[in-house]
């Protein structure tokens, strides 16, 4: 185990050392000390190590991640896994807005409760909130799975491309071009799979599917006095 | 973008460390808003005396004699304590409307920054932590405070312009974000006898505030119909003689951070702001929820 503490080690020597491991490093398990909520904690790595943060961050921890598991005991400010590609991200607090926003790949996991826009704009990572999520989430989601165990905000999967949402609980509204769509066993092998992965104790059936009706895909001529 | 900050105390035994606590978190919100940084402190009042905390460019000048010319236009025994550019002048509670118009001729340059039986504004232009040294924020104690650091985006870099905003006795805002309807409100709240001094968005949000207040609205209901009424981006943090509320627009894109104990209950733009606070391991920590209004009072 290696150990850096942000209590007297400056930051980017946190990130430029954990983005320096290369694929066959030896030192696969490291520690973080003292976050103390700050900004962009392990960003841009790019190895298959296991980082474990312990105390609560800031903006855009574990952001742009590849291959990396990233665990953080506490809370995770604005923007949390943005943009990941690979890898695992857990968050055993809460997460603040725009979790897992533009995510490409691999696992976030919050197990507590994310704010609005989580998963905004996803394209291709998969998301599990233990419990609830805000408003507007799932935003143009373009690919990838959220899965929510608690209850929805307002506006959940507005303008929303591929982006499979599985909720347990309530939806407070759908936004535009969201809809509830049926339940088939690929859907409930896919969310097994998932919740497995998270280490969720539910059961798929308990979750309703919601997707795009794809009526903005395109253009409609009969539109045009909106614009 | 802007930093805020803000302490309510519940535990009396902190109230001498009010100032240290909310300097030291102002600071740590140093690189939202470096161009302007501002605090109001609730310390202890005295029934039937007023403070009136003004600001000066000239204070050496403004200052000297201020307490006597007040006096004897006023006809009675009003005191200053000069601090830096900031003076509070210690008056008789019903002497306080009378007073401004006495300043506005004694001394034209001098801006009101606040009134009230316990609030206590400064601000000014710089760096927070050189803002919190010219004032020695640190060694106030008071019951709750209100910090804001500036980035601005509506108005100038100037003191007026900076935050807290007080528009009534004992009342104060911080504002993080925009509010795009401020200048057909500010004409609607000057029509209504609103007082509004500068160009600022924030000062409307302010006025707007009192302006409701002094209708019979309280803090709660007038926080509640600003959802409504302002448009625009807010992260809101008010103070009153023995209160402290949050509000937050309903789209919720400014950050904002809860934290409570059986001491304390605080807020930051971001948990940095809170990391040195006593037991905050342990405190209830949460993000407050877009559209709904907190409120803590003594």
């Amino acid at each position: 185990m290696q150990t850096i503490d942000l209590a007297t080690q400056p930051l980017r020597e946190l990130n430029a050392t954990l983005q320096s491991q290369a694929a066959q490093t030896n030192a696969t398990e490291w520690e973080v000390l003292n976050p103390r909520g700050a900004h962009a904690i392990a960003v841009g790595l790019d190895a298959p190590i296991d980082v474990t943060v312990r105390g609560s961050t800031g903006y855009y921890c574990g952001g742009m991640n590849k291959q990396a598991n990233i665990h953080v005991t506490g809370s995770a400010g604005p923007g949390v896994a943005e943009n990941m590609m690979s890898g695992t991200v857990v968050i055993d607090g809460d997460a603040s807005q725009y979790a897992g926003a533009t995510g490409r790949g691999g696992l976030l996991v919050i197990k507590g409760n994310a704010s609005s826009r989580c998963g905004i704009s996803m394209k291709g990572i998969d998301i599990v909130v233990q419990g609830n999520i805000g408003h507007m989430s799932a935003f143009m989601g373009q690919a990838g799975n959220l899965v929510v165990c608690g209850d929805a905000g307002d506006a959940l999967g507005d303008s929303l491309y591929e982006a499979r949402l599985f909720v347990r609980g309530s939806v407070k509204s759908l936004g535009a071009d969201c809809i509830e769509k049926e339940m088939r066993s690929e859907h409930l092998e896919i969310l097994r799979d998932l919740l497995a992965r998270a280490g969720v104790d539910a059961q798929p059936e308990e979750f309703r599917r919601y997707g795009s009706a794809r009526k903005l895909y395109n253009f409609d001529i009969d539109n045009a006095a909106a614009y | 973008m802007c930093g805020i900050v803000g302490l309510f105390l519940k535990d009396k035994s902190l109230e001498p460390q009010l100032g240290a606590m909310l300097t030291d978190m102002l600071i740590t919100m140093t690189d939202r808003g470096p161009d302007s940084a501002g605090i109001a402190i609730y310390g202890a009042g005295q029934g039937g005396r007023a403070k009136m905390t003004v600001q000066s460019a000239q204070p050496d000048n403004d200052f000297a004699t201020l307490a006597e010319d007040l006096s004897a236009v006023l006809g009675t025994s009003a005191s200053v304590r000069a601090v830096d550019t900031h003076a509070v002048i210690d008056l008789p509670a019903d002497k306080a409307e009378s007073a401004r118009a006495a300043l506005a001729e004694l001394r034209p340059g001098l801006r009101v920054m606040s009134d009230g039986e316990r609030i206590e504004i400064f601000k000014e232009v710089g760096l927070p932590k050189d803002v919190a040294a010219r004032f020695s924020l640190s060694a106030m104690s008071g019951s709750h405070g209100i910090g804001h650091t500036r980035m601005a985006t509506e108005s100038a870099v100037t003191t007026q312009g900076a935050h807290p905003f007080s528009t009534g006795a004992d009342q104060c805002l911080v504002h993080n974000g925009s509010l795009s309807n401020h200048n057909s409100l500010r004409r609607k709240l000057r029509a209504a006898g609103m007082r509004i001094e500068s160009e600022n968005d924030t000062e409307v949000g302010a006025a707007y505030l009192s302006w409701r207040m002094r209708e019979g609205a309280t803090l709660g209901e007038a926080l509640e119909s600003s959802i409504d009424d302002l448009d625009g981006f807010f992260t809101f943090v008010v103070g009153t003689k023995d209160g402290f509320g949050v509000v937050r627009d309903p789209i919720a894109c400014k950050p904002a951070v809860m934290a409570e104990t059986d001491q304390y209950v605080a807020f930051g733009s971001e948990y940095r702001a809170l990391v040195n606070l006593p037991g905050i391991d342990s405190a209830r920590v949460w993000e407050p929820e877009p559209a709904t209004v907190y409120f803590w009072s003594h």
